[in-house]
């Protein structure tokens, strides 16, 4: 398990060094730069602007500082965003992100599961079939006709709901409904369709001539060996829920990190877009190896190499 | 009382299925006394599996039970409640599949899954039934118990996890055991050790087994009394003798021919039985074996034939028995 561990860590280094490398390069290659305005600003102002940041060097060089910088952890100011670190930034956004994203997961989960057992053990029953249109309805529409929808019932109409910030518990309400309705459509169709699967198996089969309640039979027999593709799709499921959603939090007006990856692309802003590519790649990583470890905790037939 | 621990009369099951009624059991009859081996014989889907399951309420959807009683220690089975099933189930009478390989969890410990039924239908605490998953994997012949205990399925080797799933169904000490080809998914020679356990087990535990197989030689070492389904029916009971010696029906005889023997000659054929077995959605009017019958009658095609009895316990259902068991009885007049 440590000898994993290790391997995993070493692999995940070179993972973040290509992930970066392309990013920068990629990025680079993109054309319009951060100091472009509709406003003409002077050309010495903009040459001035792109020495101080080190923009009028060539690439190469560009690369090795900011690979040099990075390694010693530090990801270099925003370019847009004046007076504030990368780090800065996502240490001050991250945590709301991550507040919403982690109650959407947690909800999805306990809905997701228990809803897509229910649907595999009611198969072909009028529940089963209510389950699946929601289950295809949620992956069907997009997050932006959820918010609005949410927004116009409980907020406009039955002004139930505050529509925008993230100030208290009421607030976080539509957001997690939003993010979690799509995970959470998925989560109950993998569920649904792993524990048909698994009910039908030789060892359920004994479970019951052992005579073991049926509630046990689920929970116990069945629910484990099914719950496999739904770790696997949780892991990264969280990774980017967690850092946030461009829609969800543009619509909710929540001051968020998922804001950040699409305006930083926007604004040319090349020192964020790398901070926070790195930071999601880096989550990611770190999700699977999660992932990779919960396999061998629930299957022991699961052999980590 | 009755003088039997299952009593099975005239059972009628059914799936049913999209395409319509599959008759799996018609009319069987069976009755088993304690510590009696019964062997059911048949080829797939003649109803040898369903008509055990039964037994234990474990009919899988969409099979139904359309008519007759199955009574197990003078209690109706077809009228018990879930609930009641379940303290049956694994305590009285208990099941072993056809493959070992995969009616382990393989999630759970094999001492998991064995305590699992102990502590199902004893109050034995977690330490007691932990002694008493050490205890069963000892008589069941597997060493090391303590370590074993401990190891999930897929790190045993096929006849040991078959070994398992005996102790797990030797664990509440039943009356009954049911074995549902135990040996077809292994080894000859694992095949043999697991049949002399059982045996081994049935004398020290006294319980009944019902013995499903299509091993010929498997019953015949075994079992006391044999009978021999063909779609759905039982189409010929007796004792072992009655059947390997004294076979009647057409079927039997068919299945007792196809055997390989000492005595047959070099390059000499063995002798199938010519065609495929009956649709179960559309089962004929006459005897279900006619169309493959060699001695088949005009009136084996239009009338299910009567049971003809030899004696209190060896009885057949065909029609050119019950033909020369008539002239016979009219030329004794």
């Amino acid at each position: 398990m440590a000898k994993y561990i290790v391997k995993r860590i070493l692999l995940a280094i070179v993972t973040i060094w290509a992930v970066a490398t392309l990013t920068f390069f990629l990025m680079n290659m993109v054309p319009g730069g951060p100091f472009l305005s509709e406003k003409a600003i002077s050309p010495q102002a903009t040459a001035a602007l792109e020495a101080k940041y080190g923009l009028d060097k060539p690439m190469g060089q560009r690369y090795l500082t900011y690979m040099a910088d990075a390694l010693h952890g530090d990801f270099g100011d925003s370019l847009k965003q004046r007076g504030r670190t990368v780090m800065d930034i996502i240490k001050m956004k991250f945590p709301v992100s991550a507040k919403v994203g982690g109650v959407s997961v947690l909800v999805s989960l306990l809905l997701g599961i228990p809803l897509g057992c229910l649907a595999a053990l009611k198969r072909g029953k009028t529940l089963d079939s209510i389950i699946s249109v929601v289950a295809t309805c949620g992956i069907a529409v997009p997050s932006f006709v959820i918010c609005t929808v949410l927004m116009y019932f409980f907020g406009v109409k039955l002004k139930l709901l505050p529509t925008m910030g993230l100030t208290s518990l009421k607030h976080y309400v539509m957001p997690v409904m939003a993010l979690s309705f799509y995970p959470t459509a998925y989560i109950m169709r993998l569920m649904r369709s792993s524990m048909l699967d698994v009910l039908g198996q030789d060892y359920m089969r004994t479970a019951k001539a052992k005579g073991v309640h049926g509630f046990k039979i689920l929970f116990k027999h069945a629910l484990r060996n099914a719950i496999l593709p739904v770790i696997t799709y949780v892991g990264p499921m969280l990774a980017y829920t967690v850092t946030g959603s461009f829609v969800v939090e543009k619509i909710f007006t929540i001051p968020g990190l998922g804001g950040e990856f699409i305006g930083a692309i926007q604004g040319r802003d090349y020192t964020l877009i790398m901070g926070t590519t790195i930071f999601l790649a880096t989550l990611i990583i770190i999700m699977n190896v999660v992932v990779d470890i919960c396999y061998k905790i629930v299957d022991p037939r699961i052999k980590l190499k | 009382m009755s003088k039997y621990l299952v009593d099975i009369q005239n059972e009628r099951l059914s799936f049913f299925t999209p395409a319509g009624e599959v008759k799996a059991l018609n009319d069987v009859s069976i009755h088993l006394e304690e510590g009696e081996v019964l062997g059911i014989v048949g080829e797939s889907g003649s109803g040898k599996s369903v008509t055990a399951y039964s037994l234990m309420g474990l009919t899988a959807h969409p099979g139904k039970l359309l008519g007759g009683s199955l009574v197990f220690e003078d209690k109706h089975i077809e009228n018990m409640t879930e609930k009641e099933l379940r303290q049956i189930r694994g305590n009285d009478i208990s099941i072993i599949f056809q493959d070992p390989m995969t009616s382990l969890n393989p999630v759970y410990t094999v001492g998991n899954q064995i305590m699992e039924a102990i502590l199902l239908h004893t109050d034995k605490t977690k330490a007691q039934a932990k002694d008493r998953a050490r205890e069963l994997l000892e008589l069941v012949g597997i060493n090391e118990p303590d370590k074993r205990l401990k190891q999930y399925p897929h790190e045993l080797s096929g006849g040991m996890r078959q070994r398992v799933m005996i102790a797990i169904a030797l664990a509440c000490e039943p009356k009954l055991l049911i074995a549902d080809e135990p040996t077809t998914a292994l080894d000859v020679t694992i095949q043999a050790q697991i049949l002399e356990l059982m045996m081994e087990l049935k004398d020290k535990l006294g319980m009944a087994i019902i013995m499903i197989t299509h091993d010929l030689g498997v019953v015949a070492s075994m079992c006391d009394k044999i009978a021999v389904m063909y779609a759905g029916r039982i189409v010929e009971y007796g004792t072992t003798e009655d059947i390997f010696y004294r076979s009647s029906h057409m079927y039997t005889k068919g299945l007792i021919r196809s055997i390989p023997r000492l005595d047959t000659k070099e390059h000499e054929r063995l002798v199938p039985i010519e065609g495929t077995p009956v649709d179960l959605l559309n089962p004929p009017a006459g005897c279900p074996f006619a169309p493959r019958c060699e001695a088949c009658m005009k009136i084996c095609l239009n009338q299910m034939p009567p049971k003809t009895e030899f004696d209190d316990v060896h009885y057949t259902n065909c029609w050119l028995i019950q033909k020369e068991e008539f002239e016979k009885g009219a030329q004794n007049e």
